[in-house]
């Protein structure tokens, strides 16, 4: 329940104007309002009446919010509309274009920042729009092309370059990405012409219903089966803004219905190990983020690459690697403990799974190479090795992962060991 | 069969049967006997959940049918299944007759004359001497859609066979599952089931297990091996070593003649206790002595 500034409510025409603009306020922030439902609210609120701060908001939030997970959303909405002085400034604060970590993040409660970027854009001078230099076109084709343009450059824009409009456009392009996967056969069968295994029983029942002739033998074929994805995410301080994106975007495969993943089981480490997988289930990626973050008590932390895995390899890995599972690592390698134990757990890791795929955002330099001890330890055990600091990398990821053949960059980075 | 009226009641029946086991799992079987509900049983491999569920059916006289699952298991394989040569044959007799009225042939061919009984079905029979113990072992190695199917089985013990229509258990069965955990299993089965989780016995347990089921070997040895495979746990090993490898090596060294431990007779039956390379790598020069010195002193402290 959040506390209430004292409202000083309008005169009715007034009203009317003013929830509208609240619902377009909810419109921004994700949630789902329509015209209809807004004059749902006017007329609510009219019969309601304004007795109390707090009718008022279960009036509005009855009719605005059909999820549970929307109720925080409409809570730090509601909160920021019906102005409270104090809390605006706390917003502007959270809007400031630096670069921000999760740290701060838990600060602001979930869905907070998502209320304050659908209420707070365009008020913000200090956010450069991204402009492009084409200029002196007609009208509609410089529309065109920006939007085009600007799609095309965020696309290769480095995380940790955006800035916070950036980053909500980059979210939103993240949650429209799809990862697929090849599936593989299982034991289960499905019927099909083409089959190899004979289903008596269907055929009998078929010829039961000839008077028990045969006519044709009904075959099957393995159904198919899609892989369970791990995702092991490093959130030390190095890597706490593409953590960050890549959890969203995760966030979006975890919750896509029928996407082909059997399962999507997150962790993420840094100074220690923690499963995420549950909070990834809730529908509100900011409430699943800072769920996470709750959880994961060292972002910003130093990294332990080694002793993470080895507690993952330890505790998590049949449970979770059982029935095959492709495992995306995400790290930028850089860790301070052995590399010995590092290469051995690693190996581990590999030999448990069916395909691992390394990300590293330490790849965006053209000149990087595999100098730092962990990284020329976890090279040798991973099948592919492919950038993750931008869109366009996650994007070229998902192209990537169903095919058995793909390296990534990995063959370039050992020759240069 | 004798009344189970209290818990001591179990651990006698269960001592009975040379199964030694602590309170909290003879207090899980005891409450899921009295309320009918299956009983759920996760660890790791090797320290006795299939040989609760066999301990029970001797205990109680009572027949033991086993579902072992496997990846792709189906209800065709755990519930039944039509004997279609038989079937084949049966048409091809009716044919010959000349007597194919495909009413009439329908009904004898899908009759329970011609239908081979899986498992579940099978528990759900009559069974001489009670309802049976259902063993459903390593549930987690099948997928979701049959634990869906299961759910339904275990929640009111009836099958339906379009042909035959349903066939209900008069008694339920007493169910037992176990899982290795390879994989999580789903709440919804959890739920409806009493949980335990089973975990490697203590010392003085390990001991008392170990004398039920190797009592040929002399106590100074039996301590020594337990004492070296729970020095063993406390080491960081990928697959730690169970009760079922205790009693194998324990055995096993019976079988050389072996009367007290030492590095080199552990080097050469390690293969007993350890399963994975790793492991057995770790555990190479001066590692086993180490650990043995350690289990010694600790024998002598106790």
């Amino acid at each position: 329940m959040p506390e209430y500034a004292p409202l000083d409510l309008p005169e009715n025409p007034k009203l009317t104007h003013n929830i509208t603009h609240f619902a377009r306020a909810l419109r921004k922030a994700g949630l789902p309002v329509g015209p209809g439902r807004v004059m749902d609210a006017i007329r609510a609120v009219e019969a309601a009446g304004f007795t109390s701060k707090q009718d008022f908001f279960f009036t509005l939030r009855a009719c605005f919010v059909n999820r549970p997970e929307q109720r925080a959303v409409f809570a730090q909405v509601f909160r920021l509309y019906w102005r409270d002085p104090r809390y605006m400034e706390h917003m502007m604060s959270l809007m400031l274009p630096a670069i921000r970590g999760v740290q701060e993040d838990r600060t602001a409660k979930a869905a907070e920042k998502r209320a304050a970027e659908a209420l707070l854009d365009g008020i913000e001078p200090e956010v450069p729009e991204a402009r492009d230099d084409e200029g002196e076109e007609t009208l509609i084709e410089i529309d065109a092309s920006l939007t085009m343009s600007r799609e095309e450059k965020l696309k290769t824009l480095d995380f940790e370059q955006m800035s916070t409009s950036e980053i909500a456009e980059a979210k939103r392009m993240l949650a429209k990405l799809r990862l697929r996967v090849k599936p593989f056969g299982s034991r289960r069968g499905m019927p099909s012409h083409t089959g190899h295994r004979i289903d008596a029983r269907k055929t009998l029942r078929a010829a039961m219903r000839r008077g028990g002739e045969m006519r044709r033998i009904h075959l099957q074929k393995p159904r198919p089966r899609w892989p369970n994805l791990v995702v092991l995410c490093d959130i030390s301080g190095s890597m706490s803004q593409y953590s960050r994106m890549v959890l969203h975007f995760l966030h979006a495969v975890a919750n896509e219905k029928g996407a082909g993943w059997a399962k999507v089981h997150a962790f993420t480490f840094g100074t220690r190990l923690t499963n995420i997988t549950r909070h990834l289930a809730t529908r509100d990626v900011d409430a699943a983020l800072a769920a996470a973050g709750q959880e994961a008590q060292d972002w910003e932390g130093g990294t332990r690459i080694g002793a993470c895995l080895h507690a993952f390899n330890r505790d998590w890995s049949r449970r979770v690697m059982g029935q095959g599972a492709v495992v995306l690592l995400i790290t930028d390698g850089l860790d301070r403990g052995e590399a010995k134990d590092l290469g051995r757990e690693m190996e581990r890791l590999h030999l448990s799974s069916r395909r691992l795929i390394w990300l590293n955002p330490l790849l965006r330099w053209d000149g990087f190479a595999p100098r730092a001890t962990g990284i020329r330890a976890m090279l040798p055990h991973v099948d592919a090795f492919r950038a993750g600091h931008s869109i366009a990398t996650l994007e070229d990821l998902a192209a990537a992962i169903s095919k058995p053949g793909d390296l990534g960059e990995k063959a370039r980075l050992l020759a240069a060991l | 069969m004798t009344a189970l009226e209290t818990i001591d009641d179990v651990d006698r029946l269960l001592a009975g049967q040379n199964y030694v086991c602590d309170r909290a799992l003879s207090t899980v079987v005891f409450l899921a006997l009295r309320l009918g509900r299956p009983i759920f049983l996760e660890g790791e491999a090797g320290v006795g959940k299939t040989e609760i569920a066999k301990a029970l059916a001797t205990g109680l006289g009572r027949r033991l049918i086993r579902l072992q699952c496997y990846e792709g298991l189906d209800a065709s394989s755990a519930v039944y299944e039509w004997n279609f040569a038989q079937q084949m044959i049966a048409i091809r007799a009716a044919e010959a007759a000349g007597e194919v009225k495909s009413e009439a042939l329908n009904t004898a061919l899908f009759s329970e004359e011609f239908l081979i009984e899986r498992p579940l079905l099978e528990a759900m029979r009559p069974q001489e001497g009670g309802p049976p113990v259902l063993l459903i072992d390593e549930l987690d190695r099948t997928d979701e859609p049959f634990e869906a199917f299961l759910l339904e089985a275990l929640s009111d013990f009836q099958v339906t066979i379009p042909e035959l229509g349903t066939i209900a258990a008069s008694e339920p069965p007493i169910v037992v599952l176990t899982s290795n955990r390879t994989r999580e299993v789903h709440d919804a089965l959890k739920r409806r089931c009493l949980y335990h989780w089973v975990d490697y016995p203590s010392f003085e347990r390990e001991i008392e297990i170990l004398h039920a089921r190797a009592p040929e070997a002399a106590a100074s040895l039996s301590h020594e091996v337990v004492a070296f495979v729970q020095q063993l746990r406390t080491e960081d090993l990928f697959k730690k070593p169970g009760v079922a490898e205790t009693i194998d090596w324990a055995k096993c060294l019976l079988a050389l003649d072996v009367i007290s431990l030492s590095p080199e007779v552990i080097a050469d039956t390690l293969g007993a206790i350890l399963k994975y390379q790793d492991d057995i790598a770790k555990l190479q020069g001066s590692e086993a002595k180490r650990i043995l010195d350690e289990a010694k002193a600790s024998l002598e402290i106790a």
